[in-house]
C-alpha cells in the first residue's frame, strides 16, 4: 500500500536541486556510454522515470542522454528491461523526436516500443502515417526466425483509430485479406513446446497434441479465442490478436464495399445454426477482400456463439465466453449494418442464442447486444422482437439493478438509442418504474445518464406519474434495500406477518399485509397503475428508520438535479391543464416528503424556482388554483415548515391575480386573498409573537405587506384598510417587544418596506404603475420614448419613497447599500431562477 | 481500445501532510487526437494537459469508489485487515464504472472502468463502447499482477515508483497498446510466462 516512504519519493523527485540532477544526467550518461546493463544502469533509468515523471512540468533531459536512450530503445538488441525503460523515460520527455529506424532495426518488437513513443507524444497525420507504412512493411514482409508478428497487431489497432485515413486503399485491402487468413485458417494443432526435461536429459520435443475446446472436448472446427492448446503456433497468436482488433477494423474499413449484394438463398440456412459452421461456409474465393473479411469474420463469431455453449473447465475461460458473445453479435451486427444480406444468416444464429440465454440471468449482459441486434435489424428481416424488449425492460431492472456494470451499459444502452426506443418500442415508455430502479440504487455513478434519458421518458400522459416517482425516489431506493435484504433472510423471516401485529420496523412493514400494497406500488414494473397512492405518509414514517442510510442520502441529494431536469423538459410542451396539475403537485408534495436531512429543503427550493416559471407560463392559473392557493397561503404552519416555498407563493399571488392576466379574476377574490394574507400577517407579527414562538424573517414579513399592497392597488376600497395595516406595522416595528427578536438591520427592513409603500399608495396611480406594473414594461417603447422611458419614471418614484420624513438620509444610504428587496421587485431568490 | 491506465491513491495519504488523491502510475498509449495544438503552446503543453486529464480521472475515480463504499456501508480501508494475497484482494475489490462527457476532460467522450483496492485504485480508460465485460476482466489481470509484482499489498509499496519496467512489461503483454485481448486461460498462462521471464533478469 501507499505510504510515507513512496510519498516522500515523489517529494524528491519533484524538488530535486538542479545541481544535483546535473550530476545525476551526468552519471547516467556515464553508464549508458560504457554499456554497463548492470543493476545500477537499471536502478539509475528507474530513478530518472520517476524523476521526469513525477512532475507535470516537462524536464528537458541533456541531448547526449536523449540519444543513448534512444540508442537502447531503437536496437533490437536491447533486453526487455531496457528497452522498456527507454521507453518509459521517452514517452515522457515532450518534444521527442525519434530519429527514423534504419531497415535493420525494424524488428517487429522494436518497431512496436518506437510507435509506442511516437504516438504517445502529441501525434501529427504524418506521424501516424509513418508508423503505419513501417508496420505494414513489416507485416507483408516474412518475419526472421524467433520473430512475431502479433506486437505490429495492435499498433495498427492503435493506427486506425486514430487515423483511419493512414492506409491507402491497396494496403486496406492487404490487411484485409491477412485478417482473413489469421481469423479463418490458423492450424487447430498445438504449437510446438520444449519440455526443459530432466536433469540429465536432453531437452526434446513433445509431440504437439490436437487444439480442444473449453470443455476439453477435441476442437470440432477452425481454430478461434475460444480454442485451447498446451502452448499457440504463431499463426494461433494472430488469429487472437485479428480477433481482439475485428470490431474496430470492420467499423473503419467496411464501408465501401459493394454491399448491395445477393439476397437470395442465405436464409436457407436457416434452421442449422448447431451445426459447423465451415459446412454453412459459402464459397468466397472470388470474393473482393473487404467482403471476403466480412463473410469470415461472421462464421468466425457463429463459431464464438456455438462454442460459448459448451461448459468451460476454467472460471475465466466462461467469463471470456460472456465477452466473445458480447463482441460476436456486436460484430455480427456492424456486419449486417453493412450489408443486409447477412441478415437472415445472422438471425437465425441471434435469435437461438436469445432463446439459449433469455432464461438464465448470468448472461444478461449478452442481452444488450443482442437487443441492440433487433432494434437494428428485426424490421429487415420481420422478425418479432416484443419479447426481448419485454424482457430487457422488466427482469434487468428489477432483477440486477444492484450490479453495477450491467447497471451502466443497461442505462447506456437507453441512452443511445432513445430516439428509436421511444418511437417504435412501446414498452419503454411505460418502463420507468423499472428504469428507475438502477438509478435508485447507483445514483452518483448514473446521474449524468439520467439527465440526459429522462426527458425522453417524459410526455403529456407520463409527466404527473413521473413527477411522483421522482420526489419518491429515495424510497424507491429504500424499498430496493429491504426487498433484497428480505431476499436473502431467512424463510421464516419472510412469512407474511399477522395484520393486527404492530410495525416496529422497516423491514416488517415489507412483510405486514397494511404496507404491502404501498411497497408493490413503489416497487412496481410498469407505469399505469396510477400517478400516486394514498397513506403516501405513512409509508414516509415506516421508511424512516432507514432515512439516514448513505445509499438514500446519496440518491436525496441527486434527486433535485433530476427534478430540475423534469420541469425544464416538461416546460416545453405542458399545456394550461398539465400545468394545472402540476401546481397541484407541487403544493401537495411540499409537504408530503420522505424526510431526509436536507432533502425536504432542496425539494423545496426547486418547487420554488419552478413555480414561478409555470406561472409566467400560464398565469391564469392562479385563478383557476385560487381555491388550493388561498388554502396554502392561508396556513401559517406552511411558513414554519416552508418559508422560502411559501414566499414564493404569496409572490405568485401578489403579481398574478390581476384582470390584466387572466379577465376572470373578481374584485372577490382580491379581497378574499388579501383577507387571508392580513389574516396571516396579523397572527404572525401581533398574536404569535410571544417567547416560545419562533420568529418569522423579515423577508417573509414585507413580502406579505408588499402583496398585501399589490392586491389592494387593484381594488382601490382597500386602500385604507392596508394604509392603516401598514402604519400599525410601522410602530409595530419600532415597538420593544420587536427589538428583542429582530436585529437592528430587520427592524429596518421592515419599517422602510412599511414607509415605502404608505407613500406609495397615497398616489394610487403611481401605487398601480409600481405594484402592479403592465406586461409592456419589457417593451422597446419603455426604454426609447423619452416621455415615457422608465427612467423618468424610476426618478418620479424614488421622491415619492422618500418623502417620509421619518428615517435620516444616513440610513437610507445605509439600507441601500445592503442586497435588499425593493418594493415590486421579485425577491432575491426569484430572480435567479 | 482503452486510451489509457493508472495506479493511483483513493484516500488521504494518512501518512503525508497533504491529503491529495497521488497519481502514482499513468499511461496513455497514445495523443488523444490529431487535432493541433493552439497556435503558442508548445509540446509541454500537451503533456501537461494529460498530467490534468489523469488527475481529473483519478479524483473522479476516488470520489466514486468513496461513494460506492460508503453506500455499500463497508468501513474506510485503513480499518480493514489487508486480504491474504493478491487473487483474493482482487476479488475482494470494488468495481465501478462512469462515463466522461466530451470535454471532460478529454474531447471525445470516455467510459473509466475502476477497481479499489483497499486504498489503491487501478482505472481503465476505454474508448466508448468498448467491451466492458472483456475490459473488467483485463483490469482485474492487470491489477492482480500489479499487486504481486510490485508487492502493493505490504509496506513500503515504493515499487511502483520506483520499478516502473514491471509495469511496462505488464502493459506491454497484457494491454498492448491499449488494445484488449481476448486470451483464454491458456494464452494468459503463455503471457505469464513471458512476464514472469522478463521479471526475472
Amino acid at each position: 500500500m501507499f505510504t510515507a516512504g513512496a510519498e516522500s519519493l515523489i517529494k524528491q523527485a519533484r524538488e530535486i536541486q538542479d545541481e544535483d540532477l546535473q550530476k545525476f544526467y551526468t552519471r547516467v550518461s556515464k553508464l549508458l556510454h560504457g554499456k554497463d546493463f548492470g543493476n545500477e544502469t537499471v536502478d539509475s533509468l528507474q530513478r530518472l522515470y520517476l524523476i521526469v515523471s513525477a512532475t507535470k512540468y516537462s524536464r528537458a533531459l541533456p541531448e547526449d542522454v536523449l540519444q543513448l536512450l534512444q540508442d537502447l530503445l531503437c536496437s533490437s538488441k536491447t533486453a526487455e528491461q531496457f528497452q522498456a525503460l527507454s521507453c518509459a523515460i521517452l514517452r515522457e520527455t515532450f518534444p521527442c523526436d525519434l530519429r527514423n529506424l534504419s531497415d535493420e532495426e525494424g524488428n517487429s518488437k522494436t518497431i512496436s516500443h518506437v510507435a509506442e513513443v511516437t504516438l504517445a507524444q502529441g501525434s501529427n497525420q504524418d506521424k501516424v502515417s509513418s508508423v503505419a507504412h513501417r508496420v505494414l512493411k513489416c507485416l507483408e514482409a516474412r518475419q526472421p526466425e524467433g520473430q512475431s508478428s502479433r506486437y505490429l497487431l495492435p499498433v495498427l489497432s492503435k493506427v486506425i483509430s486514430l487515423s483511419p485515413d493512414s492506409l491507402t486503399e491497396d494496403q486496406i485491402n492487404l490487411v484485409s485479406r491477412k485478417l482473413v487468413d489469421w481469423l479463418r485458417y490458423a492450424s487447430i494443432q498445438q504449437g510446438v513446446q520444449l519440455s526443459s526435461g530432466g536433469f540429465f536429459t536432453s531437452p526434446r520435443t513433445r509431440q504437439p497434441g490436437p487444439i480442444t475446446e473449453v470443455d476439453g472436448a477435441v476442437a470440432a472446427d477452425f481454430f478461434t479465442v475460444l480454442s485451447l492448446g498446451q502452448s499457440y503456433t504463431e499463426d494461433q497468436w494472430m488469429n487472437m490478436h485479428a480477433f481482439s482488433m475485428i470490431r474496430k477494423w470492420l467499423l473503419c474499413y467496411s464501408t465501401d464495399g459493394s454491399g448491395n449484394g445477393d439476397t437470395d438463398d442465405k436464409s436457407e440456412v436457416d434452421g442449422s445454426v448447431m451445426s459447423m459452421v465451415s459446412a454453412t461456409s459459402t464459397s468466397s474465393r472470388l470474393l473482393p477482400p473487404k467482403e471476403r473479411l466480412r463473410e469470415k469474420a461472421f462464421e468466425y463469431c457463429h463459431r464464438l456463439i456455438e462454442q460459448s455453449d459448451r461448459k468451460a473447465l476454467k472460471k475465466s475461460d466462461a467469463e471470456l465466453q460472456k465477452a466473445c458473445l458480447i463482441e460476436a453479435v456486436t460484430v455480427m451486427d456492424i456486419i449486417c449494418r453493412e450489408d443486409p444480406s447477412f441478415v437472415y444468416r445472422a438471425f437465425a444464429c441471434v435469435k437461438a442464442l436469445y432463446g439459449r440465454l433469455s432464461g438464465d440471468l448470468a448472461f444478461s449482459r449478452a442481452l444488450l447486444p443482442i437487443a441492440q441486434f433487433y432494434l437494428n435489424h428485426s424490421e429487415t428481416a420481420a422478425v418479432d422482437s416484443e419479447a426481448v424488449y419485454r424482457q430487457l425492460f422488466t427482469r434487468i431492472p428489477s432483477e440486477l439493478f444492484q450490479e453495477p456494470m450491467l447497471a451502466f451499459e443497461f442505462t447506456q444502452f437507453c441512452r443511445v438509442n432513445v430516439k428509436v426506443l421511444r418511437e417504435s418500442v412501446g414498452i419503454f415508455k411505460h418502463s420507468f418504474p423499472n428504469l428507475f430502479k438502477p438509478l435508485a440504487w447507483n445514483s452518483p455513478a448514473l446521474i449524468s445518464e439520467y439527465v440526459e434519458l429522462l426527458p425522453s421518458l417524459i410526455g403529456p400522459d407520463t409527466a404527473i406519474e413521473i413527477l411522483h416517482s421522482l420526489l419518491d425516489l429515495p424510497c424507491l431506493t429504500a424499498a430496493l434495500d429491504i426487498q433484497l435484504r428480505s431476499a436473502s433472510s431467512q424463510p421464516s423471516e419472510r412469512v407474511p406477518l399477522d395484520p393486527s401485529v404492530k410495525v416496529s420496523s422497516s423491514m416488517e412493514a415489507f412483510r405486514h399485509p397494511y404496507y404491502r400494497g404501498m411497497f408493490l406500488y413503489i416497487l412496481r414494473d410498469e407505469a399505469g397503475t396510477g400517478d400516486t397512492i394514498d397513506r403516501l405518509s405513512v409509508l414516509h414514517e415506516v421508511l424512516a428508520d432507514m432515512a439516514d442510510s448513505p445509499r438514500i442520502v446519496q440518491c436525496a441529494q441527486t434527486t433535485p438535479i433530476l427534478l430540475q431536469v423534469f420541469f425544464n423538459e416538461a416546460a416545453q410542451f405542458a399545456d394550461e391543464k398539465l400545468i394545472n396539475q402540476l401546481v397541484l403537485v407541487i403544493l401537495e408534495r411540499s409537504s408530503l416528503l420522505y424526510d431526509i436531512p436536507n432533502y425536504k429543503r432542496e425539494v423545496q427550493r426547486v418547487f420554488s424556482s419552478q413555480l414561478l416559471v409555470l406561472c409566467k407560463l400560464h398565469p391564469s392559473l392562479i385563478v383557476e388554483q385560487c381555491k388550493e392557493l388561498m388554502e396554502f397561503s392561508g396556513t401559517t404552519g406552511n411558513i414554519q415548515s416552508k418559508e422560502n416555498f411559501y414566499t414564493h407563493v404569496v409572490w405568485a399571488i401578489g403579481e398574478y391575480l390581476s384582470v390584466s392576466y387572466d379577465k376572470r379574476c373578481t374584485v372577490e377574490q382580491i379581497t378574499a386573498f388579501f383577507e387571508t394574507l392580513e389574516a396571516v400577517l396579523f397572527e404572525i407579527t401581533q398574536v404569535r409573537l410571544s417567547a416560545s414562538i419562533p420568529t418569522y424573517s423579515p423577508r417573509v414579513i414585507t413580502m406579505l405587506l408588499t402583496t398585501l399592497s399589490k392586491l389592494a392597488s387593484r381594488s382601490q376600497d382597500l386602500i385604507p384598510r392596508v394604509s392603516l395595516f401598514l402604519s400599525k406595522m410601522r410602530s409595530f416595528a419600532r415597538s420593544p417587544a420587536v427589538s428583542s427578536w429582530y436585529s437592528e438591520e430587520d427592524i429596518e427592513e421592515i419599517h422602510t418596506r412599511a414607509s415605502e409603500l404608505i407613500n406609495l399608495l397615497k398616489l394610487p396611480s403611481v401605487a398601480q404603475f409600481v405594484l402592479a406594473p403592465s406586461t409592456e414594461g419589457t417593451s422597446p417603447r419603455w426604454h426609447r420614448d423619452t416621455n415615457t422611458s422608465l427612467p423618468l419614471a424610476m426618478r418620479a418614484i424614488s421622491k415619492v419613497l422618500q418623502r417620509d420624513s421619518s428615517f435620516s438620509p444616513g440610513m437610507q444610504q445605509k439600507a441601500g447599500n445592503r442586497p435588499r428587496n425593493s418594493v415590486g421587485q421579485v425577491p432575491r431568490e426569484v430572480t435567479e431562477v | 481500445m482503452v486510451h489509457g491506465f493508472l495506479i493511483h491513491t483513493l484516500c488521504p495519504v494518512s501518512a503525508g501532510s497533504s491529503s491529495v488523491c497521488r497519481v502514482l502510475y499513468t499511461r496513455f498509449f497514445c495523443s488523444e487526437t490529431l487535432v493541433p495544438l493552439p497556435a503558442g503552446l508548445d509540446a509541454g503543453a500537451e503533456r501537461l494537459l494529460q498530467k490534468e486529464q489523469m488527475m481529473v480521472v483519478a479524483r473522479q475515480v476516488k470520489s466514486a469508489c468513496t461513494l460506492s463504499r460508503e453506500a455499500a456501508g463497508k468501513p474506510p480501508p485503513e480499518s480493514c485487515l489487508p486480504p491474504l494475497d493478491e487473487v483474493v484482494a482482487v476479488q475482494e475489490a470494488d468495481c465501478g464504472v462512469f462515463r466522461l462527457g466530451a470535454g471532460e476532460p478529454f474531447q471525445v467522450e470516455k467510459t473509466v472502468l475502476w477497481l479499489g483496492v483497499l486504498s489503491l485504485g487501478f482505472s481503465l480508460v476505454c474508448e466508448p463502447h468498448e467491451n466492458l465485460l472483456l475490459a473488467e476482466g483485463t483490469l482485474r489481470t492487470l491489477a492482480r499482477h500489479c499487486l504481486e509484482h510490485l508487492h502493493l499489498l505490504g509496506p513500503p509499496g515504493t515499487d511502483v515508483l520506483l520499478k516502473v519496467d514491471r509495469t511496462e512489461v505488464l502493459l506491454d503483454r497484457l494491454l498492448p497498446h491499449g488494445q484488449l485481448l481476448f486470451a483464454n486461460h491458456r494464452f494468459i498462462h503463455s503471457l505469464e510466462k513471458e512476464i514472469a521471464a522478463c521479471m526475472a533478469k
